[in-house]
């Protein structure tokens, strides 16, 4: 048998331990890679950036913990730069398990800024970052294309109170705050089908300001809103995570895990190489040989 | 982290392992984990069902209403109609009664319908079309950086990558020619855009990989060994090795399992 029989013969567990082994690897050895930032992600970052303090920005977390691993370390990045610039955050989670992602990040977050930092060369003093002050999560609905349609008109209609049961009217952060028109902008981190309703039913009914955040899978697909204009930014993948992280000067997970993806995505290259090579040689003597 | 809390973690390393274990093969570890995703995540949207959206935007709503009443006398009676359309939605598990379930999946279907249809045209269809169209931006030919998104370059790319797909589809003409060669480059515009979706696949999954690796690394192995911890206690790694342990002896088992099915199979008749 020759190596190419073996190889379209081989156990595709042999293919996982050594992909794990590389990544095992690739983990534990100290190096760094240069992230280099896309203008798409540029856009997102720029137009955060350049709020005035007390502007609102709404952030809806619509993932579930199956995509944390993408979408968390934006969801990260983008809350700490924006309460580092003092703006105001309104948050939601209209994926089924999105509140425990939103409540996870709030507190990581809200420990985080509470330190003094330096993003940049600009140092920012710790403060604390207070609900109903500084942020508030209105939580998690059902139906989303309903909600996204009904907070256009008014956040109470769908949520007369927010995740913690206080009533919106008495947040001191909601008082004036009606509608998407009260918001800079609004930026979906999302690992589904809600991206759609947001465009379609939110950006495209209200005509707001609107960014996605993606897991790789969905990134492609959401690129034809980019070029119309529908979105102004899209952050894909964990690749997207990274650049944000590069860009606020806030290395986080998402540019350490793409330390990882180099050795994967050469091991994966090959591997595809390897397998074509294996089946056109297998494929050319099976012809030779009249089969 | 106290001991609780790390007993939390330690929970969450030993399914991200019995997940993964599925790679190897289907064993109880993995159905254990699957089962429990099933069941937490079914109780958990109940709860937060009620809690976040029966609770405040039904009940709290007729509170002020008497139930004898039927809630008539509350300041905001009309809820009540969406709260029944709600129930006659479960006489769909009645045999006898199930018809009813239609009148209010029949309105749900048809606001869904009635506001779905213009809006997605809009901004799926025409926004798109539009956006095909546009004016070539030659003063930002080339945009900034390697592949400027907002570039002309990119729309004339668009244009012409929308076009040429579009052809590919156009069956009522044979593929021969100019046509046919306009369809061939239909088909490779195609297959740009299923590769660029293959790699961004693939560094998701490789994504979803590095975050539990992060996870057992960060949040569980270091935990385990913090002595700079003030809740530490020698029940940590103890708690780590017994994980560890019981990984060993389910590995050394499938060993001899397989071992012992491989003698088998070799034997002679």
């Amino acid at each position: 048998m020759s190596i190419f029989d073996r190889l379209m013969r081989l156990d595709r567990r042999w293919v996982f331990l050594f992909l794990t082994a590389v990544c095992i690897a690739g983990y534990y050895v100290d190096y760094s890679i240069p992230i280099r930032v896309t203008n798409e992600t540029r856009s997102i970052y720029t137009f955060i950036d350049s709020l005035p303090p007390g502007d609102i920005v709404f952030v809806a977390i619509d993932y579930d913990p199956s995509n944390q691993a993408e979408l968390h370390p934006m969801t990260y990045a983008i809350m700490e730069h924006a309460f580092r610039k003092n703006l105001k955050v309104i948050f939601t989670a209209l994926s089924q398990n999105g509140p425990g992602m939103a409540d996870q990040a709030i507190r990581d977050i809200t420990d985080s800024v509470s330190l003094d930092r330096t993003y940049n060369g600009v140092e920012f003093k710790g403060r604390e970052i207070r609900n109903g002050i500084d942020y508030t999560f209105l939580g998690y609905k059902p139906y989303y294309a309903i909600i996204i349609l009904s907070m256009g008109q008014n956040f109470r209609i769908s949520f007369p109170t927010d995740y913690y049961g206080t009533p919106l009217d008495s947040i001191p952060m909601m008082r004036g705050v009606l509608n998407y028109d009260n918001v800079a902008c609004l930026i979906d981190l999302s690992g589904g089908n809600i991206t759609d309703a947001w465009i379609s039913y939110g950006q495209g009914r209200y005509n707001f300001p609107l960014a996605l955040g993606l897991t790789g899978v969905m990134t492609a697909q959401y690129y034809p809103y980019l070029n119309s204009g529908q979105v102004f930014g899209i952050m894909g993948g964990m690749l997207g995570a990274a650049q944000y992280e590069r860009m606020a000067d806030n290395p986080g997970l998402a540019i350490d895990g793409m330390r990882v993806q180099l050795p994967a995505h050469i091991v994966i290259v090959l591997f595809i190489i390897i397998g074509n090579i294996g089946y056109f040689v297998t494929r050319r003597r099976e012809q030779l040989e009249g089969r | 982290m106290d001991f609780t809390t790390f007993l939390w973690t330690t929970l969450g390393a030993f399914l991200t392992l019995a997940t993964f274990s599925f790679l190897y093969k289907d064993n109880p570890f993995y159905k254990l984990a699957e089962h429990l995703v099933v069941g937490v995540s079914a109780g958990y949207f109940v709860i937060i069902v009620w809690h976040g959206t029966m609770v405040p935007n039904l009940f709290q709503k007729l509170a002020d209403g008497d139930w004898y009443l039927l809630w008539l006398n509350s300041t905001q009676p009309w809820y009540i109609v969406p709260g029944i359309l709600g129930i006659l939605m479960w006489t769909r598990f009645s045999k006898k009664y199930g018809w009813i379930s239609r009148w209010p999946m029949a309105l749900y279907i048809g606001i869904a319908a009635g506001v779905a249809v213009p809006l997605e045209m809009s901004n799926k269809v025409n926004k798109q079309l539009v956006a095909t169209m546009v004016d070539i931006d030659w003063s930002n030919f080339m945009g900034a950086g390697f592949f400027d998104p907002f570039s002309g370059m990119a729309s004339l790319l668009i244009f012409i990558g929308a076009v040429s797909a579009l052809i590919y589809f156009f069956f009522s003409k044979a593929h021969t020619g100019v046509f046919g060669g306009v369809a061939k480059l239909g088909i490779w515009t195609l297959m740009i855009g299923f590769g660029a979706s293959f790699g961004f696949t693939v560094m998701a999954r490789i994504s979803l990989f590095i975050n539990r690796l992060q996870y057992l690394d960060k949040n569980w192995r270091e935990a385990a060994f913090d002595a700079s911890n003030p809740n530490y206690s020698f029940g940590f790694p103890l708690v780590f090795w017994l994980v560890m342990a019981l990984i060993l002896v389910y590995i050394i088992w499938e060993l001899m399992a397989h071992l012992k099915h491989k003698n088998q199979t070799s034997a002679p008749q």
